[in-house]
This record gives C-alpha cells, structure tokens and sequence, in this order.
C-alpha cells in the first residue's frame, strides 16, 4: 500500500479556551462520569466498565432494568492515553485515504447525514410581468424521498467534488423493497460503488455488520486488506443525551470495535434542551459523552481505533429545533475540537448546516459561519459540510456544488502562511528586480505562485453582470460533473459482492 | 547551438515568459539557464535573419500564448512575461532589423494624464504593445498635457494612449486632444483611451479615437485604427 493520502488543509488552531478553562472543562466533565454519572440501558457495558472497576448498580424505571455507572476518572484518563492518536481512514483509491492525526490539525471536509428529503432544482425562465420581453432565470425546487438511485447519484457527484475529501451518505434510502434487513448492505454497496473516497456509516443493524464487512474485504481486496486499507468506517452515537448509553448502539460498538475497523464515538446534545445551553455546560456534558464512549472502546479492546466526534447543537427557543447556523454552534464545537486535541485523539466535528430550507443567501450566510470557524480549528474530520438544507432533513446536490466551491476557498483562506527565509530571499530579489523596470509591476512574479497552486481562483460561479447567476451556473457546473461516467466497481468484484452479499437491490449492479 | 534548436529555445522562453537567465519560468528549475535576452543576442551574434527571430522565435510562440490565454490556461501574468520577453527581445533586435528594411509597427506615445499618479493600467498596455511590434515610449505619470503634445511633436508618434483612474483626472484626456487640435497635429495621431471610469462614450464625447477597456483591447483597436 502507497503512503499517498489526500491533502486537506493543515492549519494554525483558532482555540477559545485558555489553559485553565480547558482544565476546568476536562475536570467538570470527569466529575459529571462520577457523579452523577452515566445511566447504562446495555447490560454488557455495565459488566465490562464494574469488571474494569467503576461502581454499577441496577436500578429500574418504567419496569425495565438500567444501570448506573460511576466511571472513575483513572479510568477516562488511561483510556485516552490507550486511543490511538493517528488513525488510517482508507478508499477505494489510494490517494483519496485519509490520515487523521491528532497531533497535526490537518482539516478535512465531508459529507453527511442521512437527510430523509432530496432536494432536486432545475432552472425555469420567468418573463417579466412589465415587460414580457425581460426574462430572468430562477430556481425550481422539488423535494422527493430519498432512494438508493439518489445515494448512488449523491455518491458519483461527491467523488467529483474536489474539495471533498469524504463521504458519509447524505440521504437516508427510502426505495420500495428497502427493510431493516438489507438497509445497510445496499446504503455501503450504492455508495461503495460510486465513491472512490472513503465511506463511513451507521450501522442500522447489528446483525448485518458482518455482510457489510465482506463487501468492504472484496473491495478492498481482502481481510487484511481491509484492516490496512479500511475502505469504510462507521459512526456511533452511543448517547442519548443527557448521559444515557443506549442499548442497541452499545452492541454495535462491541461489534465494530471486535471486528477492528474505525469507529467515530459521537455525541449531538442540543443546548437548551438536553445539555445546557451555557458554553461550558453543554461542552462539559458533551465531552463527558465522548469520553464515556471512548472509554467503553479502549476497555473492550486497548488501542482500538476511535475518533472524537462532537456534534454540539443548540435549540431554537422558539420552538426547540436545532439552531446549527449560529454562534454558540461554533462556541461549543470549537472548544470540543480544543478537547480533543488536548487528549490527542483525532476529532470528527461538523460545519455547513443551518435552518435555510434552499440555496440562497441564508444557505450561504449559515454555511460561512460555521464552515470558516471550524475550518479554522483544526479538526480532523468535519462532516456535514456538503449540501444539507433544513437542518439535516434536506440534501441538495445543487448545495453540495456550492459548498464545494465555498469550501476549496476557506481551506485556501486556512493554509498556513509561507513565511520563511527562503521566501524572504525570493521576495528581496523580486523587490529589486521589479524596481529595476520601468514599469514596476508585480504581475509577471505572480506566476509562480499562480502555477505552484498558491494564488486561488476567483469565485467560480461569480457574476459578472447585474443579474446574480449563481444558481444558474451551479447548476450548469453540476450537469457537467454528473455527465462523467460513475467510478463503478469493475464486475468480477461486484458479482462477488452480490454474490457472497445478501439483499442489494438488482438494480443497483452496475460496474465499470 | 543549431539555428532550429536556437530559434525553438527562443521561442520556449517566450512561452515561459523568461526575459533573462536568473528568471523563474512556468515550469520549475529553469532559474539560471539562457532565457530570451540571452539566447536572441546568440542568435544574433551567430548571425542569425532577425526577421526569422522574429517571425519563429517571438511572434509564434506569442500566438500560442495568447491561445492558451483564450483558452484560461494561461492568465494576465503569463501573458505580461511573455509580451515582456517579446519586447526585450525587440530591444535587441531592432536595429538590426532596421538595417533589414524592417520598421517597428509604429511609435506609441502613453501616459497617464496630469494630476493622476495611478499607472498600473498604463504599464500593462504599454509591455503588451511593446510585444505586440509598437515601439512605446512610455513618458510616465501626472504627465502635464504640453509635454504630451510636445513628446507626440518630437517623435512624430501615430499614436498616443492616455490613461486615467480618477473621474477628476479624465477630463484632462479631452484637454490633450484639444491642444493636439490647436498645435494642427490632431490628424496626424490617433488617440487611444483608457481606464476604470473612462467608456465608449466618454471617447466619443472628447473626440478621441478609440477606448480601450483593457490592453487587449488596445491591440485590437490599433489595428483598427491604423
């Protein structure tokens, strides 16, 4: 296997917490797992923290049994000690891996997350009603369900989209003929099939995990070739917040963890509702949520690999939905991002979601927001980032061209800056050379840097008139990207994959 | 070094836009290696046709520039490096193509008017027609109008470019022409225009002959004019 991986943008953190406020909220949190601590509805996560030495004890409610867990902060701190703090992710190309170091803010943006809703737009001309001679373009928008057609097509179009670097199915398949039983094998197989990029999910069923694992071993080309190159990962939200260790998810963790792949622990409280709204409430309690889960991989198996996701979200008070398009977003994630580097463990983290129901203005002013101040932390790994509308109901692939673009030019803004003393040689020689013309113009110097990458592009879909044609030329860059042909498995392995796979809808065979 | 090969350099130089050795190209490492200055004094040392230089060395290899310009591959500063190239080469070149019988396209007069210093518009018309064949004589900024008249006068230019920046300072362009007219010159120079608040408009409304809205522009226009 090459050493070769996507780039990203390795940035100079922004942080907000000083030395002491980042202890404070890593001492609340360890305070918070002890007392009063977490509330366990999976029996064999209760055994294994008591076996590891926290305090358990049965309780009931709702004539169910749960447990109740003190988890003492030796075990936290081993615990992180013990989580890796470099993390492979693999791809079906080599040079679309990702390398998730936690000791180098190197930012990679991707997509999410499972959006119940497609949004598809097409350009309609509307004559002035003045003057029917004056014409104008505009959107037209239509919401369908999602299916496994539009997760295969939102697959192609993300392995075009430059600047993302990976992929987490960004619309939830709805087709007739989709159960609980093949969910999971035909959401990894249509994405599988037209990302080159690497893949990540839920686990919608536990028992399924092991068909999904064989297709991700015959894509990658094998058991080991799998674990060395892990093509898909999978996400855990193993809270239900506040502190409560879900059953089902538990078991999952178990599972994932026992077969070796890469696991996000994430956690998405809603500040106002159930976490605290306050900065270091909500940041305590959500850290307190991770750590747990961390915890609970490295006691089922030390050095497993886990990465730190955080999902802080705030409510809206007026009416308890999730506000994602606002400062205190950025508060809560980028003190998180500040956590986990601090426990040196690659951070998953999130950007590029607001309440704007299409593109537009707001999409752009609530993406900015919170793609440019998360881009900045230095997280490893933020999702979201792509074409979601209306919170994460809606996915819009018209969006997801449109934070491309938006994206490309805040990793660019993100670069660290080329300062050093060869570049101060390069710029005395210049400065003498352009005052020795007579014309004294720069512009002939700026090619190198024009050529090397390191002068970025105008907006691409900028106009130049006085109608804004934004929409408009997104959409003809989209059909441009869609008309390439979809980086399909070739067909001796997909025929081994339907093969050995159960479930995946017919239609979905299609190889290179 | 063969005449093909020389000329092929000359004109490879041209395309990475390197005027002298010490300049960077497109490409990397290049930096130290003969560029157009260098390489057009060998070819003519060796006795080369200057109008051969000319025509496969500099005024090719500039056409695919301006292609790939068209195209986007290439932007304003591959352009600029290359029509730089061309005009240092002409600077070697030109007296020996004088005593060929070859005479440049003409001497272009530029300046920006009276009472505006800005001049970054100006210079990258002026590189741009120096490689485009004109032999431009750039007289500078916060040019008062006599001595623009008086360098037209001197030169016997066909043509002169004014630039402006400022709405204040581009009145100033219909004061030269004004004094072209009384001093009995105005027909025998075409005036060409420019810069950010001037328009088609405005050049009609001073009587000058063209507006230029950017040196591409001003290639085309003295074509046009000519």
């Amino acid at each position: 296997m090459s050493e070769s991986f996507r780039q990203g943008v390795v940035v100079k953190p922004y942080e907000r917490l000083n030395t002491e406020q980042l202890e404070l909220l890593h001492g609340a949190s360890l305070r918070i797992l002890e007392d009063p601590g977490i509330w366990c509805y999976n029996k064999r996560a209760a055994d294994l923290f008591k076996q590891h030495g926290a305090e358990v004890w049965e309780e009931t409610a709702h004539e169910a049994a749960f447990w109740r867990i003190r988890i003492p902060a030796s075990m936290v701190e081993e615990a992180i000690v013990s989580s890796p703090s470099r993390i492979v992710l693999g791809a079906r190309n080599p040079d679309n891996r990702l390398v998730l170091d936690a000791e180098l803010p190197r930012v990679y943006f991707g997509s999410g997350s499972e959006a119940n809703i497609w949004l598809e737009t097409e350009m309609e001309e509307f004559a002035s009603t003045r003057d029917k001679e004056r014409r104008i373009k505009a959107p037209r928008h239509t919401e369908v369900r999602g299916t496994t057609a539009h997760l295969a097509r939102a697959a192609k179009l993300c392995d075009r989209l430059e600047h993302l670097d990976f992929f987490i199915r960004p619309v939830n398949i709805q087709d007739v003929g989709i159960n609980v039983d093949n969910h999971d094998a035909n959401k990894f197989f249509a994405s599988l099939n037209n990302i080159t990029k690497h893949v990540q999910a839920g686990l919608t069923d536990l028992d399924k995990l092991n068909d999904v694992i064989r297709m991700a071993e015959i894509v990658a080309g094998g058991r080991d070739a799998l674990r060395e190159n892990p093509v898909i990962s999978f996400i855990a939200c193993l809270f239900k917040s506040p502190l409560q260790l879900v059953d089902d998810t538990a078991d999952k963790v178990f599972a994932i963890v026992e077969a070796g792949l890469p696991l996000v622990i994430s956690s998405s409280p809603q500040g106002g509702s159930s976490a605290p709204i306050q900065e270091a409430g909500m940041v305590a309690q959500i850290n307190a949520e991770i750590l747990a889960g961390v915890t609970m991989t490295q006691l089922i198996k030390k050095g497993a690999p886990v990465i730190y996701g955080s999902v802080a979200v705030r409510a809206r008070l007026d009416d308890l939905h999730d506000l994602y398009g606002c400062p205190e977003f950025n508060h809560y994630n980028v003190d998180s991002v500040q956590l986990a580097r601090k426990y040196r463990i690659p951070c998953y983290s999130s950007a590029g979601v607001g309440d704007a129901k299409v593109p537009g203005m707001q999409a752009l002013f609530e993406k900015m927001l919170t793609h440019t101040y998360m881009a900045m932390t230095g997280a490893q790994y933020i999702h979201y980032a792509f074409g979601l509308l209306d919170r994460t109901n809606t996915f819009s692939p018209l969006q997801a061209v449109l934070d491309n673009e938006q994206i490309g030019k805040i990793k660019h803004s993100a670069r660290q800056a080329k300062v050093d003393a060869s570049t101060i040689d390069d710029v005395l020689k210049m400065e003498k050379q352009v005052m020795g013309t007579s014309h004294r113009l720069f512009t002939r110097h700026a090619r190198k840097a024009l050529h090397a990458g390191d002068v970025s592009d105008p907006y691409r879909f900028e106009t130049k008139g006085l109608e804004d044609r934004i929409l408009e030329q997104a959409v003809s860059f989209m059909e441009t990207l869609e008309s390439d042909p979809a980086p399909h498995l070739d067909k001796d392995t997909v025929e081994k994959i339907f093969t050995e796979v159960p479930g995946i809808l017919p239609q979905l065979k299609q190889s290179a | 070094m063969e005449e093909n090969v020389l000329l092929e350099k000359i004109a490879d130089n041209v395309i990475q836009g390197r005027v002298e050795a010490g300049d960077e190209g497109v490409e990397e490492g290049l930096e130290g290696q003969p560029a157009v200055t260098e390489l057009v004094t060998e070819a003519v040392e060796k006795g080369l046709d200057p109008k051969t230089i000319v025509l496969k060395g500099l005024t090719t290899p500039m056409e695919d520039v301006g292609k790939k310009f068209e195209k986007g591959d290439y932007l304003i500063p591959d352009m600029l490096a290359a029509a730089e190239c061309v005009g240092a080469a002409m600077d070697i070149l030109s007296p020996h193509l004088l005593k060929s019988g070859v005479e440049s396209k003409g001497k272009f007069i530029i300046a920006t008017v009276a009472g505006d210093v800005h001049d970054i518009g100006k210079n990258i018309v002026a590189i741009m027609l120096k490689g485009a064949g004109y032999e431009v004589i750039d007289i500078g900024n916060d040019v008062p109008t006599d001595r623009i008249v008086k360098a037209v006068k001197d030169h016997q230019a066909p043509f002169l470019g004014l630039s402006a920046l400022l709405t204040t300072t581009m009145r100033t362009m219909g004061d030269v022409i004004k004094k072209l007219e009384e001093e009995g010159i105005r027909d025998k120079v075409k005036v060409l225009i420019g810069g950010a608040p001037t328009s088609g408009d405005f050049a009609s409304q001073i009587k000058a002959d063209a507006h230029c809205r950017d040196a591409f522009q001003a290639i085309d226009a003295l074509k046009n004019v000519a």
